[in-house]
């Protein structure tokens, strides 16, 4: 497996050399307040997305010219990609940016119909850092919300874009956003017939799109570690199929337990300590829970039906699961000590890929009925079920760290027997059925997995 | 490597099976032997006289009666040749999710194995493999496909003639 070390430099690039020194908070005009007045409600923001203008930052150099440019516009990108967000067209502006020294001159955004101002300014690096200062203003009231200073090597200018766009949706939305993440899926490439499927990682947004193994073995659902700089997927290596682990830092491998037979389908726990998967058995699958250090396997389910897409509620309480125990495929929850199963999905169809929302709320799900795919979010009890997108078949929900988007996957049909017109590509939707977006890969993408926050 | 054998394999069985009468199929590499007929024991000598494949309906497992005649032919064959091995990997279509079709895959290769081992063929001669939907045989999105794409394929594993 040699080639599962490929882009190990580039990761350690994106994350363990990470932002030195972030948060210097700057003079804070009133602080309180401020902050409560200017949480607005997601669910009316919906229809209303907040009109928001993001001059790009003051820039002392030709280096930090550009780098604010980037800045402004993954700020930009990230605000508006949510649907939350209405960034206004800088040729509006009618103040120069480049004019707020200290404080805007309101009357000029107020007239444009901002309701926020993003203003910052980008030091010339010096010894490949460069120090980002960032001040959000509450046009109406007239004051500032928010001042920030960061300091990090100049290659990491993506990530102080999204580190500012996450404070700018957490100040004006009152929850914590989700653009400093990165996304684990896997990269699809070749004809249908012989398919390369390689892990790959990028950031949330598309940058950075980084292979993380060779493609010499089949690999599929790759899952994050909560806290750790590491993934569980599955890989064929060696023609077997089993659960590994996958080292971000190092780009070592490691097999997951020891199973006779094939493992799949795992899931971290909430705090990290175990793994949740499923081991094929004679004609079914258990679900069995790996605890890491000890490898100690616990059996949660017997295999005398097919148990699979475990996944544990956030509270580490529960575990939601897909079996097809009662005749065909439905959702079912259980505790977390296997016992109490019970069946949730009730609909017409046949259900698969149950995933609790980090929120705790909602279980999102696939549905099959007749010729379609749904992705869809039902309560936990099962009740007040919506399908939110559909395709020719959707799979592999991941919700992003604040619960509120879906990323999946959706394939299209062949259009003929040569297997052309097959593609599979992300997208993703927010949980309220609206904004429903592409997500840009570089090949056709599969099995979307979601990071916690990295800051 | 196994991956690529297994997919020309699957192409060879294809292309014969939408042939009105099945003919031996002369390919440059295996040309020679081709001529003269497949090499007993070999994987062409399953795929050509035994046949390699079993196919299942929708979301099920159960053999149906032509999959109960492969497969005990399949067992015939293994009795003949006791130095081979196999693979029996299983197979679904693509409309399902990845981690159904894994756990849906690795029942229908259990099936067949079972029944050969019911047949007498020692359990130690066959390993098993779920590639879920992942190896499709057939590459179109219609029914016609996903008939061919829900099976369980038996491929022989590390037989050398030259050995014996």
């Amino acid at each position: 497996m040699q080639g599962c070390l490929f882009s190990r430099r580039g990761l350690l690039a994106g994350s363990a050399a990470l932002l030195m020194a972030p948060v210097v908070t700057i003079a804070q005009t009133s602080p309180g307040s401020g902050a409560e007045s200017a949480v607005i409600d997601v669910n009316r923001a919906q229809a209303e997305p907040i009109p928001i203008a993001i001059p790009f930052f003051n820039a002392a150099g030709d280096k930090a010219a550009d780098l604010a440019k980037g800045i402004a516009g993954v700020i930009s990108n990230d605000l508006s990609g949510s649907g939350l967000f209405r960034p206004i067209d800088p040729s509006s502006f009618v103040q120069d940016a480049a004019a707020i020294a200290t404080v805007p001159k309101w009357q000029d955004w107020k007239v444009i119909g901002a309701r926020a101002l993003v203003t910052g300014k980008v030091d010339q690096p010096t010894a490949g850092n460069v120090r980002v200062e960032f001040r959000l203003w509450d046009v109406l009231p007239e004051q500032q919300l928010q001042g920030t200073a960061y300091t990090t090597a100049a290659s990491n200018w993506r990530r102080v874009g999204h580190m500012i766009a996450d404070v700018i949706y957490e100040r004006l939305l009152g929850e914590k956003g989700y653009f400093d993440t990165r996304i684990a899926y896997v990269s699809e490439a070749g004809p249908r017939s012989a398919r390369i499927r390689r892990l790959a990682i990028m950031d949330q947004d598309g940058a950075n799109s980084t292979f993380l193994t060779d493609g010499e073995w089949t690999v599929l659902e790759p899952r994050f570690h909560p806290t750790k700089n590491e993934l569980a997927f599955l890989s064929y290596a060696g023609n077997r199929p089993r659960v590994y682990l996958f080292d971000l830092g190092s780009g070592r491998e490691s097999l997951l337990g020891n199973f006779p037979g094939m493992t799949f389908a795992p899931r971290f726990s909430p705090r990290g300590e175990k793994v949740i998967l499923s081991e094929a058995q004679g004609s079914g699958s258990a679900i069995v829970v790996v605890t890491l250090g000890s490898m100690s396997a616990v059996r949660l389910t017997d295999a005398s039906a097919i148990n699979t897409s475990p996944c544990y509620s956030p509270d580490g309480s529960q575990v939601t699961f897909n079996s097809d125990r009662d005749g065909s495929p439905q959702l079912y929850v259980m505790n977390a000590d296997g016992s109490n199963p019970k069946r949730i999905s009730y609909g017409q169809g046949r259900y698969f890929s149950p995933v609790w929302s980090p929120r705790g709320d909602l279980v999102a799900f696939i549905r099959q009925n007749g010729g379609s795919f749904g992705l869809g979010v039902m309560n936990t009890d099962g009740t007040a079920e919506r399908i939110l997108s559909e395709g020719f078949t959707v799979d592999s929900p991941t919700f992003c760290p604040n619960g509120r988007v879906i990323m999946f996957c959706r394939t299209t049909p062949a259009t003929n027997a040569t297997g052309a017109g097959h593609t599979s590509r992300l997208v993703s939707i927010d949980i309220t059925g609206f904004n429903e977006r592409m997500v840009e890969t570089p090949t056709d993408g599969s099995d979307p997995a979601w990071s916690p926050l990295l800051s | 490597m196994k991956f690529r054998l297994i997919g020309a394999f699957a192409a060879l069985a294809l292309l014969a099976a939408c042939a009105t009468t099945p003919k031996p199929t002369t390919t440059g590499a295996g040309a020679t032997a081709a001529t003269q007929g497949p090499v007993p024991g070999s994987q062409q000598d399953l795929v050509q006289n035994v046949g390699d494949r079993v196919f299942f309906a929708f979301d099920q497992s159960n053999l149906s009666e032509e999959a109960v005649g492969t497969l005990t032919r399949q067992a015939a064959w293994l009795q003949k040749f006791p130095e081979v091995k196999v693979l029996v990997a299983g197979n679904c279509d693509e409309r399902g999710t990845e981690e159904y079709n894994l756990a849906l895959g690795w029942r229908r290769a259990n099936a067949a194995r079972d029944f050969l081992v019911a047949k007498g063929v020692s359990p130690s001669r066959i390993e098993t493999i779920s590639y879920g939907k992942d190896r499709p045989v057939a590459l179109g999105s219609n029914e016609q496909a996903w008939a061919q794409n829900r099976n369980a394929i038996t491929s022989v594993q590390g037989f050398n003639p030259q050995a014996k």
